[in-house]
């Protein structure tokens, strides 16, 4: 090993404290990017692959009934490959375990051949073919939720008859991968289960011979999907259809693209605060290392090194340091990856998962972080090169101090020597301690911009279900219907309060913008579900015309008092000019709301509903459910208490995790960054320091000099950080909006309080390690030394 | 004249042992000394004879192997740190050769810097006027040259007005002219407050201004040499 390399080895292993601070920020922002790119291209090629394997198809669509011949016609349409008609049915089932009844969703599948698109997986009884008309085959997460197996049996409330179903296999599909029942805000396994069932069964059940209720499509490469949709929507007009739609309006589908919005929007923010914490620390070090061995340069020169090897020498040093960050964090993003990937795969349902962490991640991260490092380093790398031997070997000139901005103008008369000290020094390496600052800041901007999350989901929990669906249950009708009335569902044992609302499928249009939703038309006065505008407050829904949630209003670029199209899909389909009378806030979903009066008048129709809201007391429950159960004509209840309690769960699962690990790694910026700062400031001042307790000062009024800098760093740090919190926070909730939902802009003081508070605490164990240090300066050594 | 006065340092069989790696480095080996108040002592002796070391301890700064130091009748070779940081605090000023004032302090706020933890100090202009830096208080050390650097340092070393006074080659990073301006500034503190003074140099010249001598070689004392008047300050050249 050369000589020089002798030096490096011993020199890195001398500052092996900062060594590893270093590498370790450095360790982060690679590991993050592996781990957040690794899930990201792992998930999207599972789920291609299973897409494909499982052939999902690309476009989707309903009707209330359509002759199987009409498929033919659906195929012919220029673009569309391949079709699948199937009969599907919204049921009510009556699960042991639970007082109140599950949703689940029946869909048909042929008999005696897989379907021509949205294959399933089986998963236990591969070759066991439907045989007798009640065999169902369920899905995995509801089977594994109740312990269900092949041969058990399961009740269902269907088409108003009570029957058993018997289970003969489970199964995952391309269409669940993320499940949700409709009205929920996430998968719930255990009150939403997925039944496949043969089509002759069905068809006989539901009266549907000779026909379907939705038919899928898949495209050729060339297709026009909104062509196909048109095309689609004009063939199922007639039989009730309510609205094609593409892949990306799939519930399922939209769920996982905004999951991979999300993490592709934080691989993005995160890793480059991390390289660029680490490129200004390796800046001061490599500054630092060159101050101190200014002789040592002029004597390398002096006895024959090339300015370049000296150059070099100090380069690998920072390059070495990079190097072990690098390799760190892609080992640590390597094993995180893998984990991260198998956490997302338990949340969303693959029958199979391929985690294939991305090559060119790993050489793009290392190759960025070591050009990032070799830049931060080239000026001072510079000055050693530059370095005149005779004039390096002369002690440097010493530094130049001047009254700090606060003394010049007079205000700090009264303090004391140290107190001066820790001002000058600050102000003598202003841009060092400006930049020291805004790292710690950016650890406390992410932690709040992660803390932050709970509070806006608390919100939007709050708004959704305690001040806008004060329902305790939903009930939703087989069919709209004039039969059920207000008194009926009040007469149900248990019922407080019942408030009709009629749900209609609509296209909306404003010029070139459209939106496929529903019209909730609600009663006047009704007190159960609210409706709030942007402030907050309730609103009324005026007796005329729509109001639309800001969401939908702005995709649709309406103002109140904008007229819009409205196609409406169901009963005798009008197409309607209907003026937007109010925009209300809602942070999940796109809906409508009319009154329910003004929205049958506009339909022709005499008012009916498509379900209640219900206050139910509490005490009565049991009975309540043990009611509704046997009511034939509903398809689905929704109970609130047991949404808000599966989100918790969920946010609670993932939310504590992903907590941490943001925790972990700006705690890292911040240890990293005020441990480095403060070594470097002790080897600076090693010598003050010393003199001072020569001089009779105690050691922890030595230390006070030292820390007293950094805690004015820290202290300036924290309202810098909670500002660039704000606005990171705000970007987030700017960039994860979707249709589906939007997180609420708020940011509770306590979150400002725990980043405050998780950083001093960071700040503080730094502090500590480093006073330690200046407890055991050796006097003698540091005084007989020429600086 | 020296057996008159009472005895402000008294040393018994000081042994200092420094461990590097597998070899012990005696730097001290049994001194026994009496240092008495307000006399002017130098240390004379080549470089390793443990003239530092023997000051450091007496300081202070450094512990004893063994053997006993005793100061006014306390023993300090018992003492543990925070003891002899208030030990260092009250009763010693130290100089050294390279001055070590803090750079981000002015000469006046470098002398504050004690006077504001000493108990009865004398004011920090009164101190810098001791040493003719009365024109001089509001400079920077870089603003100043090596020789007002150093007579800050005594200064700051006197300002609290210590019993003893250290100095480890006051005059060692300084040309003939300006070293005089800084012994006359240490014979004057040594005349008008009393302060005992142990000047360490391996400059023979120097030893001319002192009381006693006490020669050190090979972590022994060699030899000690009285004086019976001292040469003035200014009388002294290299």
């Amino acid at each position: 090993m050369a000589i020089l390399d002798r030096k490096l080895r011993r020199d890195l292993w001398r500052i092996k404290g900062q060594v590893l601070a270093i590498g370790f920020v450095i360790a982060a922002g690679i590991a993050i990017l592996i781990v957040m790119q690794g899930s990201l291209t792992s998930l999207q090629e599972t789920r291609n692959a299973y897409y494909d394997r499982y052939r999902f198809a690309d476009v989707f669509a309903s009707a209330r009934r359509a002759p199987e011949s009409l498929a033919a016609r659906v195929a012919a349409i220029p673009g569309v490959s391949r079709v699948d008609t199937r009969i599907a049915q919204d049921v009510i089932l009556d699960m042991p375990s639970m007082i109140e009844p599950a949703r689940g969703r029946i869909l048909s599948l042929p008999e005696g051949r897989e379907p021509n698109l949205n294959w399933i997986s089986r998963r236990l009884n591969r070759d066991f073919e439907f045989g007798r008309p009640d065999e169902v085959i369920v899905n995995e997460t509801f089977a594994n939720a109740h312990e269900l197996f092949p041969g058990d049996q399961i009740v269902a409330n269907i088409n108003g008859r009570r029957r058993t179903l018997t289970i003969i296999d489970v199964a995952m599909s391309p269409e669940f991968i993320y499940a949700i029942s409709p009205g929920e805000l996430v998968p719930d396994k255990r009150r939403f289960g997925i039944l496949w069932m043969g089509r002759q069964s069905l068809e006989a059940v539901f009266g549907l011979d000779g026909a379907f209720n939705q038919i899928s499509m898949s495209l050729t490469r060339d297709a026009n999907e909104q062509f196909v949709i048109d095309q689609t929507d004009a063939l199922l007009a007639p039989y009730g259809g309510i609205g094609a739609y593409g892949r990306s309006d799939h519930q399922s589908d939209a769920f996982l693209e905004s999951e991979f919005m999300q993490l592709q929007t934080m691989s993005q923010i995160l890793p480059p605060i991390f390289i660029l914490v680490a490129a200004f620390l390796l800046n001061i070090v490599i500054n630092r290392l060159i101050d101190t061995e200014r002789e040592q340069i002029g004597l390398m020169k002096a006895f024959g090194y090339h300015d370049y090897s000296v150059g070099w020498h100090y380069m690998k040093f920072v390059l070495a340091i990079a190097g072990i960050g690098v390799v760190l964090g892609w080992a640590l993003g390597y094993l995180l990856g893998g984990m991260m990937t198998d956490l997302y795969g338990t949340f969303f349902k693959f029958p199979f998962l391929l985690y294939q962490p991305n090559p060119a991640t790993f050489v793009v991260s290392g190759a960025l972080s070591l050009g990032v490092a070799a830049g931060a380093a080239w000026f001072a790398v510079r000055r050693a090169v530059r370095l005149d031997p005779a004039v390096a070997m002369t002690p440097p000139s010493p530094p130049v101090y001047r009254r700090s901005i606060a003394e010049r103008f007079g205000f700090a008369k009264h303090l004391g020597a140290p107190s001066r000290m820790i001002m000058r020094n600050l102000s003598r390496w202003p841009i060092r301690a400006g930049l020291t600052s805004l790292g710690v800041s950016f650890s406390v901007g992410m932690l709040i911009m992660s803390l932050f999350m709970v509070d806006s989901i608390d919100e939007m929990l709050d708004t959704f279900f305690f001040n806008t669906q004060r329902q305790d249950v939903t009930l939703t009708f087989t069919n709209p219907t004039h039969d059920i009335s207000r008194e009926d569902v009040q007469n149900i044992p248990g019922v407080l309060r019942a408030e009709m609302f009629r749900a209609v499928p609509v296209r909306l249009r404003n010029g070139v913008n459209s939106e496929r939703v529903g019209i909730i038309g609600v009663d006047d006065g009704a007190d159960l579900t609210r409706l709030l505008d942007v402030n907050n407050r309730e609103v009324t829904l005026p007796l005329d015309g729509l109001m639309l949630t800001d969401q939908l209003a702005a995709q649709l670029s309406v103002q109140v008092g904008d007229v819009i199209d409205v196609e409406i899909m169901e009963g005798r389909r009008p197409h309607l000019r209907i003026p937007v009378n109010g925009i209300s806030q809602e942070y999940v979903g796109l809906s409508a709301y009319m009154n329910r009066e003004a929205l049958a008048r506009v339909m022709e129709e005499a008012p009916s509903a498509s379900g209640a809201y219900v206050r139910v007391d509490a005490n009565s429950m049991a009975q309540f459910f043990q009611e509704v159960k046997k009511t034939p004509a509903l398809q689905g209840v929704t109970l609130r208490s047991a949404a808000l309690e599966e989100f918790r769960r969920i946010m609670d699962e993932t939310m504590i995790s992903a907590i941490s690990f943001y925790i972990f790694f700006a705690s890292l910026i911040a240890v990293g960054v005020i441990y480095n700062s403060a070594r470097i400031s002790l080897s600076e001042r090693a010598r003050e320091l010393a003199s001072m307790r020569v001089l009779g000062f105690t050691k922890s009024e030595v230390a006070g000099v030292l820390l007293g800098e950094l805690a004015v760093i820290t202290l300036v740090s924290l309202p810098i950080g909670c500002l660039l919190g704000y606005g990171m926070a705000a970007s987030i909730v700017d960039q994860f909006g979707t249709e589906l939902f939007r997180l609420p802009f708020v940011i509770q003081p306590s979150t400002f309080g725990w980043a405050v508070l998780i950083i001093i605490t960071a700040s503080v164990a730094t502090g500590a390690i480093v006073a330690r240090r200046v407890n055991n300066l050796d006097l003698v050594a540091v005084l007989k030394t020429r600086e | 004249m020296t057996e008159s006065r009472d005895i402000c340092f008294r040393t018994r069989d000081l042994t200092k042992v420094y461990q590097t790696g597998e070899t012990e480095v005696f730097a001290l080996r049994g001194v026994s000394i009496d240092i008495y108040d307000q006399e002017m002592m130098v240390l004379l002796g080549p470089s390793g004879s443990g003239k530092s070391t023997l000051l450091n301890i007496l300081g202070g700064l450094d512990h004893a192997s063994s053997g006993e130091v005793w100061f006014h009748g306390d023993v300090l070779t018992a003492s543990d740190d925070t003891t002899l940081t208030q030990f260092r605090r009250d009763h010693v000023g130290f100089i050294f050769q390279f001055y070590n004032l803090i750079p981000s302090l002015t000469a006046r706020e470098n002398v504050a810097l004690v006077t504001e933890i000493a108990r009865d100090p004398m004011s920090a202009e009164e101190a810098l006027a001791l040493v003719g830096l009365e024109d001089r208080m509001d400079h920077f050390p870089s603003q100043l040259s090596g020789g007002q650097q150093q007579r800050v340092a005594v200064a700051r070393a006197v300002a609290k007005r210590p019993g003893v006074l250290l100095c480890d080659e006051p005059t060692g990073a300084l040309d003939s002219s300006t070293g005089v301006q800084v012994l006359e500034a240490l014979e004057q503190v040594n005349k008008e407050l009393g302060t005992t003074t142990i000047v360490i140099t391996h400059n023979a010249g120097i030893s001319d201004m002192s009381d006693r001598v006490v020669y050190l070689a090979d972590g022994q004392v060699s030899h000690i040499e009285e004086h019976a008047t001292r040469k003035p300050a200014k009388e002294l050249s290299w």
